[in-house]
């Protein structure tokens, strides 16, 4: 088997694992009871809590878990604009039209119910220019959603620019960040990267599924989405899912990111030029893109026919992006490129265990598939 | 309290001197939807059929939903059993009804005294207990027109059963009693209505699904199987045979006109389910086809598909409008499924500009430069059957 698509989820490592075991199996007490077993299991979750603290350069204080990436977001977007109605006639919403479903949902329901959202649109490869970024920020605006790598291509988008655009025009906007595929994955903080706000998830960096966190700046108040108990500060109620914490903690702590990221540099370099050398193939991500992700298409093969091709070999990729399950994603759409680009892109994501000669693989069965299949 | 099922025949109760083979042939098929829930007996008399479980935790709810989807039923009702003692008779009705009376403002009680030795008269029954109930729930209403609840009280020969309102059966005919069919089975919408409204004719069915790796995935596969099992539901046991045709549809584009890309296919696919028809019993074929939907149901299209089919190719949605399809196909719940987005047949074999008024000689011509029987005798080979339901 070769697992090209990381970008989609992970294995749990096994350091993950053990971490996840133990919690259930020893340290089962609920973290809000009195006792020495709540004791415990309280002390356990605040020590995950800051290690993972620790790797996004925030306080512990600053770090709410929640079910994953996509609840994260959506806690973001939802409550940073139901604390802003106080502004009453502020109502700008500035997000990228390539931000992942979680977001990009969130803006159209808010468009919906009269929001003004403005999308930023990105180039062919997927970047967004800063400038566009200032002239869509105004002081009307309330909330900035912007990725920092996007989950289909890669791309890095400028979120460093966001703050100072903010300040300059007196905007009240919190920013947000979805860092969800470039945390651990590449260097940054949330300091670094200026956000208010910083959505994060275990299952992207071999730790378990279904648990992720929200960076919320100490002073920033955004209002809950769910209610009915104190967890979290009343954030996010609900019984902490411990074990899960304590996967992804482990999983963090166990995370070499200079190691990782010049291994996945190393395959990114030798799959692009590997691929080069098949004649239809024409690369969706740029040289500027974050190495994790390789956005190609097989100009005339759909992707779906590819993905089901390479899944007989035991090769997994992803056909656009992975969550959408088939249909024609918005981020390839908002690339503006031509149909036969759009129809027929695959995604390569890469770990730090991937090897060249798997990538030797790959090529080998994509020019199979070239040479063989109807198109 | 001792409680069972009372089903109505439909249509089968015209049936004539085939009455009783038509009844045989609806039991069995609900002994078989309910042979999970644990063992039942039954009982026929008078277009009744009487369900008898035999264990305490029968499951009564999903037992009458399973019953609700067999053909043949024109109504049915879960019902209390009581001894043939007025006394006992009023006891078991309060009791029956203790919890459900809730939700209702209105009713009436009709009785239906068959033996006539039982010393009150239907009148005096439906009296007695109207009373009764009013007593014990004093907000009920009578409304002997338009009931929220009616109460019936059967007076049968060996006990008596209440019962509160009916529920509308399947109807049609038992599956079974019309031969079998073999449905060609796409994954999109239209198919499974096809064959839901053929079984409800009695027809038995079986499935044929022709799979196209990797233009087609594994994920469509399961989304046909999903469809199968949601069709199981009526027609009973339906034997799904999944025909290998990568070779070929790559073959159909290579030798053949674009323009007839899709008639071919259709031909093929038809010469094809004839055979797994005729080697499994099956006398007809089954297609989800609605006149002029897409170029292949046009009415020319048609005659050249029909022409490569051994059987009756038998098309109960030629009339339909889409949306009155949709509309089944949300009853049957099976359209959250056919919308799922996976290809069925790839589009790289849809010709951009088919011909929707196809001359059978052309394609005749068209079709006959490449030898099929070797192709489509390793398909027939490489078929796969799984058994559903």
């Amino acid at each position: 088997m070769i697992y090209l698509d990381s970008a989609a989820t992970t294995p749990v490592c096994e350091a993950s694992a053990a971490a996840v075991a133990d919690v259930l199996q020893h340290c089962f007490g609920n973290p809000s009871s009195g006792h020495f077993l709540g004791v415990q299991a309280r002390r356990r979750v605040e020590q995950d809590r800051a290690v993972i603290a620790a790797k996004l350069g925030c306080a512990k204080e600053e770090l709410f878990f929640t079910s994953g990436g996509t609840e994260a977001n959506n806690l973001a977007v939802f409550g940073t604009v139901e604390a802003a109605k106080k502004y009453r006639t502020k109502k700008r919403i500035v997000v990228s039209a390539i931000e992942h479903a979680s977001v990009y949902e969130s803006a159209k329901k808010l468009e919906n119910a009269g929001y003004e959202v403005i999308w930023l649109q990105p180039d062919r490869h997927g970047n967004i220019a800063p400038a566009d970024l200032a002239a869509a920020i105004d002081e009307n605006t309330i909330l900035v959603s912007m990725m920092l790598v996007n989950n289909e291509l890669g791309s890095v988008l400028p979120a460093a620019a966001v703050k100072g655009i903010i300040a300059a025009k007196k905007s009240p906007a919190l920013f947000h960040c979805d860092c969800v595929q470039a945390f651990c994955k590449m260097p940054f903080s949330v300091k670094s990267i200026g956000a208010d706000l910083v959505s994060v998830s275990a299952h992207k960096v071999f730790g378990p599924k279904g648990v992720g966190a929200l960076y919320v700046r100490r002073g920033v108040r955004i209002l809950p989405q769910h209610i009915g108990g104190e967890q979290e500060k009343g954030l996010r109620p609900g019984t902490e899912a411990s074990a899960l914490i304590a996967g992804f903690a482990a999983a963090v702590d166990a995370y070499d990111t200079a190691g990782a990221a010049k291994q996945i540099k190393h395959i990114n370099s030798y799959a692009r030029q590997a691929l080069g050398s098949i004649a239809c193939v024409e690369f969706n991500s740029d040289e500027q893109a974050s190495e994790s992700i390789l956005n190609i298409s097989l100009k005339g093969f759909r992707s779906e026919v590819i993905l089901n091709y390479l899944s007989e070999k035991e090769i997994c990729v992803s056909a656009g992006s992975a969550c959408a399950g088939g249909k024609m994603s918005h981020v390839m759409k908002a690339l503006g490129a031509q149909k036969d680009i759009t129809n027929s892109a695959i995604r390569l994501s890469f770990s730090p265990f991937n090897t060249t000669e798997e990538i030797d693989t790959l090529v080998q069965a994509l020019q199979g598939a070239v040479a063989t299949l109807a198109h | 309290m001792k409680e069972i099922i009372l089903i109505k025949n439909g249509e089968l109760a015209l049936k004539g001197l085939n009455r009783s083979s038509f009844e045989d042939k609806m039991i069995k098929n609900i002994r078989r939807r309910l042979a999970p829930l644990g063992k039942v007996s039954f009982f026929k008399c008078q277009s009744t059929v009487t369900v008898y479980p035999e264990n305490e935790d029968f499951d009564f709810e999903e037992a009458v939903a399973r019953v609700g989807k067999v053909f043949g039923i024109a109504a049915y009702s879960r019902a209390a059993v009581a001894p043939k003692e007025f006394e006992e008779i009023k006891r078991i009705c309060l009791a029956y009804f203790a919890e459900s009376i809730y939700g209702y403002k209105t009713f009436k009680v009709e009785a239906k005294r068959s033996d006539k030795r039982f010393p009150l008269k239907s009148p005096e029954i439906s009296r007695e207990i109207g009373a009764v109930m009013l007593e014990n729930y004093p907000f009920l209403k009578v409304d002997v027109h338009h009931p929220d609840l009616t109460i019936t009280v059967e007076i049968r020969d060996k006990e008596a059963y209440i019962r509160g309102n009916q529920l509308k059966g399947a109807g049609g005919m038992p599956v079974g009693t019309s031969g079998k069919g073999a449905v060609l089975m796409s994954g999109g919408i239209d198919s499974p209505v096809a064959a839901y409204m053929m079984a409800r004719r009695g027809l038995e069915l079986c499935a044929v699904h022709f799979a196209a790796p990797p233009y087609t995935s594994e994920l469509a596969e399961n989304k046909v199987k999903m469809l199968t099992e949601k069709v199981a539901e009526y027609a009973g046991r339906v034997e799904l045979y999944i025909v290998p045709f990568t070779k070929i549809q790559e073959t159909i584009r290579d030798a053949c006109p674009e323009e007839y890309f899709t008639v071919i296919m259709r031909r093929l696919m038809m010469e094809i389910a004839g055979v797994i028809a005729q080697k499994h019993g099956a006398r007809a074929l089954i297609t989800g086809e609605s006149l002029g939907q897409v170029a292949s149901q046009t009415l020319r299209a048609l005659a050249c598909t029909d022409e490569a089919a051994a059987y009756p190719v038998l098309r109960p949605l030629i009339g339909m409008d889409k949306n009155d399809i949709v509309d089944i196909a949300r009853k049957i719940d099976t359209f959250e499924t056919s919308i799922l987005p996976y290809e069925d047949c790839c589009t790289v074999f849809t010709p951009r500009h088919p011909n929707t008024k196809p001359e059978l000689e052309q394609v005749k011509h068209a079709q006959a430069q490449v030898d099929w029987q070797q192709m489509i005798q390793t398909a027939l080979e490489d078929t796969t059957v799984e058994v559903i339901g």
